[in-house]
């Protein structure tokens, strides 16, 4: 999971350079929202001259995803005193979330799921750091018909294939990516947000059906 | 004083909303009890939220209205791997090698 994040935070910080954001910036950027996709959003929309409501907006309607994952975590780590719960808050990714998710809701859950979830999340961070610093350095010297952009969709790909772990779980997947590619022409992050809250409304409509499970 | 670039308060503000999200229910939160319905809901947030990130990614149309084919395809093949091996690393290896083997056999 590490390695793979690294061309991702790389492309984060060619873009960070081609956008003439500055070093300052663009390592501010990824330390204080720490959020890949919406980083590259933001970047985009500040080098097409968007105004600052614009971008701000964009960035957090793509990030409301983290909100659901707060939701999903939180009673799990009820226990924990609130300089915990904040580190964990801001480490909270994509790939914690998910490796983090179906750990506690198995047999492998445990009394160290905090340690396990910072275990995760430290490590990316550290990563991340280092590859937005890497892709800025190296900046143009990587070609751009190696599409390295594409290694965004696998990430999700995989794990979106470790999430799914029931029939209903494959409905809401199937309705949520659907409607994901029609509303592709709404503005960024909004398509993504309304897709995903009818794939979970999809799921629970499934699972209701079959009498629960 | 110097000028402090405006562009820090876009950076600024996104951190500190995504902390506001991040943190919803893991800090600020601890004591709201959830409905049933949500909790159920919850479950489905990874399938659905993954896939509606992953999907436009792989399908994507060219500028002549077309399709991306070799992308797709390096998709559904990615996808079998990540189904069978549950792992990243042997879904970004697969999908990026049949990606550049396509784009190698057929020239745009």
């Amino acid at each position: 999971m590490m390695a793979a994040i690294t061309p991702f935070g790389v492309t984060a910080g060619v873009a960070g350079l081609d956008a003439g954001l500055g070093p300052a910036l663009t390592m501010g950027m990824s330390m204080i929202v720490f959020a890949g996709a919406s980083q590259l959003a933001s970047i985009q929309l500040i080098n097409a001259g968007a105004a600052v409501p614009l971008v701000v907006l964009t960035a957090l309607i793509i990030n409301l995803r983290m909100l659901m994952y707060s939701a999903h975590l939180a009673p799990y780590f009820r226990h924990l005193p609130l300089g915990w719960r904040s580190l964990m808050a801001y480490v909270l990714t994509d790939q914690a979330y998910a490796l983090t998710i179906s750990r506690v809701m198995t047999e492998d859950s445990d009394r160290f799921n905090h340690w396990f979830f910072l275990g995760v999340g430290i490590p990316l961070w550290v990563v991340w750091q280092l590859s937005t610093a890497f892709g800025y350095w190296a900046g143009t010297a990587m070609p751009p018909d190696w599409e390295l952009g594409f290694i965004v969709p696998l990430i999700f790909l995989a794990l979106l294939m470790m999430s799914i772990n029931s029939r209903p779980g494959v409905i809401a997947a199937v309705v949520a990516g659907s409607l994901s590619v029609l509303g592709r022409g709404l503005p960024a992050g909004l398509g993504l947000t309304l897709a995903a809250l009818a794939g979970i409304a999809a799921g629970v409509l499934a699972e209701g059906r079959r009498g629960g499970d | 004083m110097a000028a402090i670039d405006p562009l820090w308060w876009v950076v600024g503000l996104i951190g500190l909303g995504t902390f506001v999200w991040r943190g919803a229910f893991l800090v600020f939160g601890r004591g709201l009890r959830m409905p049933d319905l949500v909790r159920r809901g919850l479950n489905y947030v990874p399938p659905a939220v993954f896939a509606a990130l992953v999907l436009p990614g792989l399908m994507q149309w060219q500028a002549d209205g077309t399709l991306d084919t070799p992308r797709l395809i390096a998709g559904a093949v990615a996808g079998a791997v990540a189904w069978r091996t549950r792992g990243t690393i042997p879904t970004l290896i697969a999908g990026m090698v049949v990606l550049w083997s396509l784009r190698a056999l057929m020239p745009v």
